[in-house]
């Protein structure tokens, strides 16, 4: 009897510190495994002339990534002009201004918008937003298909949303009672002390959840893919279409084996992606996690 | 002075509210959008059949081997991030209970995977199938989405068991049972509420991505029968259906788009019932 207990308990411990090692060897294979297939391209071009130059010819194996980089920082900047300041305001006011009820119907609501595909928002931006776009660029005096980068951003922003707001939510809710209770028993008025005590101690916090809310739409797909035009150009417009690193993935699978290096090529946007967002991440959750052991 | 006071409050207030509301207003928007455009072309024959000859040039059929290959794909992954995730998780919060600093950094470093983009993964799957000379399959779509849920999995299940207090596994251990013992029978019991919760979760995530499938998982009208047949997806659906000129396939799309949020809603609702239902039985 005692003898089996033990295998049991020796078989499930090498069973559960397996799962873990192999955890946590995921991105240590991931890393590895796209390197493996990006290292061709970094041999055969120096990584200034794959990241700085805007030539992007795969025939005549003329890779400059400048155009896609240009295009994933523009969307993302731009998605988090709108979606930044929106959810720090509505977080403010659904933690402070607001009724506690109202909170408590949100909570539930954001967490399943959170859970909402991309490709849904995607189909949302292309009946929605699209043709939005195109009717403003009409009142701003240009054409455009609305298949741009404005569009592309309006989309990643709307996505961020419940992911931002989540966190900010969080972030607010752990700011001690009393403290906004001294504040606000001093004379400070509900904004001044959401100023003064709420912004402040939350500092920290706010911009991790805006870092992560960068990362998030850097790396994110499918929604921007079937709004943005992908279009190689590289344009200060909003109303031009444009050609994020993701979307060139994801656009050229189907073709990348007959052409030589592209297939590396490829790769090596996702190893750029990859480590992009890997460091962001590993940055702005530094902040979070310290934030939660004191 | 004073004056200045009033009238900034008033102003900021005005904004917040606005913003509020407007956050609301938009996502309430999208879900109305979807169902709108959806509903109109969401039919049985829709859900329950299979495309047809000619189905993508506006032919007869449904998306049937679409839903199919979804459930199949997303349940295969749940199952294999089950196998990995769990024992993980019940390793962190009972061998390393004393380890603080190895529990934060481990769950630091599984914070950092969750916000690794799909597209990532389903490269790596890409990478991983080439290396081992396997074709776009199911098995492919599962490995590479069962590596993108894991992390998912195990920090949502962790955050659970974390809440767990320490004096019920000492009870435990004074009672003779083993570590093993322990981890089973008292926190995954204790904790199956937020399994629960973590398994809907992951599941929800592997339904209704598309970037990781695209390149692994392949596309076909048929529903798989072997683990080595490509298989058909949900987010797929819609977005190969929506690239069409044809107005009629671009509907299908919209009501694919309709059956895709039903699912994420059921899974959603269902999370919150069950995990409600099952921490009755938690010792406090």
């Amino acid at each position: 009897m005692d003898r089996k207990r033990r295998l049991i308990d020796t078989v499930v411990g090498i069973w559960m510190r397996g799962g873990l090692y192999l955890l946590l060897s995921i991105p240590i294979l991931i890393a590895v495994g796209i390197y493996w297939k990006a290292a061709p391209l970094l041999e055969s071009h120096s990584l200034k002339d794959l990241l700085f130059s805007g030539k992007w010819f795969p025939m005549r194996g003329e890779f400059g990534f400048l155009p896609f980089i240009y295009s994933s920082a523009y969307v993302t900047i731009l998605s988090f002009l709108f979606s930044g300041p929106l959810c720090l305001f509505a977080a403010i006011y659904l933690t402070q201004f607001g009724k506690r009820g109202l909170l408590n119907i949100m909570l539930p609501v954001i967490d399943i918008l959170a859970g909402i595909p991309s490709v849904v928002y995607g189909v949302w931006g292309i009946l929605v937003i699209v043709p939005a776009v195109s009717g403003l660029a009409g009142f701003f005096g240009t054409t455009s298909s609305g298949y741009s980068l404005l569009a592309g951003s309006i989309v990643l922003a709307v996505m961020c949303i419940p992911y931002i707001l989540n966190m900010l939510i969080e972030v607010f809710n752990t700011i001690p009672v009393g403290m906004k209770e001294a504040s606000l028993s001093l004379g400070a008025t509900h904004w001044e002390m959401v100023k003064h005590v709420i912004i402040k101690r939350g500092f920290p916090g706010i911009i991790s959840a805006f870092g992560l809310g960068i990362a998030k739409a850097f790396g994110e797909t499918i929604a921007v893919l079937m709004v943005v035009g992908n279009t190689l150009e590289i344009s200060l417009s909003p109303f031009k279409p444009g050609y994020p690193l993701p979307s060139l993935i994801a656009n050229n699978y189907g073709e990348m084996m007959s052409i030589p290096d592209y297939d590396s090529a490829l790769m090596f946007s996702a190893l750029l992606l990859f480590v992009i967002i890997l460091v962001i991440n590993l940055f702005f959750r530094y902040f979070i996690h310290k934030a939660e052991k004191s | 002075m004073r004056k200045i006071k009033i009238i900034e409050e008033w102003i900021i207030k005005g904004i917040s509210f606005l913003a509020a509301y407007s956050v609301i207003f938009i996502l309430l928007y999208l879900l109305f959008v979807i169902f709108k455009n959806g509903i109109g072309a969401l039919s049985w024959e829709t859900v329950f059949s299979m495309p047809k000859g000619g189905y993508y040039f506006g032919g007869e059929g449904g998306i049937l081997n679409a839903i199919v290959g979804s459930l199949y794909l997303s349940v295969g992954a749940t199952l294999l991030a089950i196998i990995v995730g769990l024992p993980a998780a019940l390793f962190i919060n009972v061998q390393l209970i004393r380890l603080k600093r190895t529990q934060h950094l481990i769950r630091y470093l599984l914070d950092a995977l969750w916000g690794i983009p799909s597209i990532v993964y389903g490269a790596f799957g890409f990478a991983v199938m080439l290396f081992f000379g396997l074709n776009a399959s199911l098995l492919a779509g599962i490995i590479t989405v069962a590596l993108l849920i894991t992390p998912i999995l195990v920090r949502a299940f962790d955050e659970i068991l974390k809440t767990i207090p320490v004096e019920l596994q000492e009870a435990s251990f004074s009672l003779g049972s083993t570590r093993s013992e322990t981890a089973m029978r008292v926190l995954f019991k204790q904790g199956f509420a937020g399994f629960i919760t973590a398994l809907l979760l992951a599941f929800g995530r592997g339904i209704g991505d598309a970037a990781s499938v695209l390149f692994t998982a392949g596309y076909t009208d048929n529903i798989p029968v072997t683990l080595d047949e490509p298989v058909a997806t949900l987010p797929l659906a819609i977005f190969f259906q929506l690239s069409s000129p044809i107005e009629e396939v671009r509907q299908r799309a919209y009501a694919a788009a309709v059956v895709l949020t039903i699912f994420i809603l059921i899974i959603s609702v269902s999370a919150r019932l069950l995990s409600k239902r099952y921490s009755k039985n938690i010792i406090k």
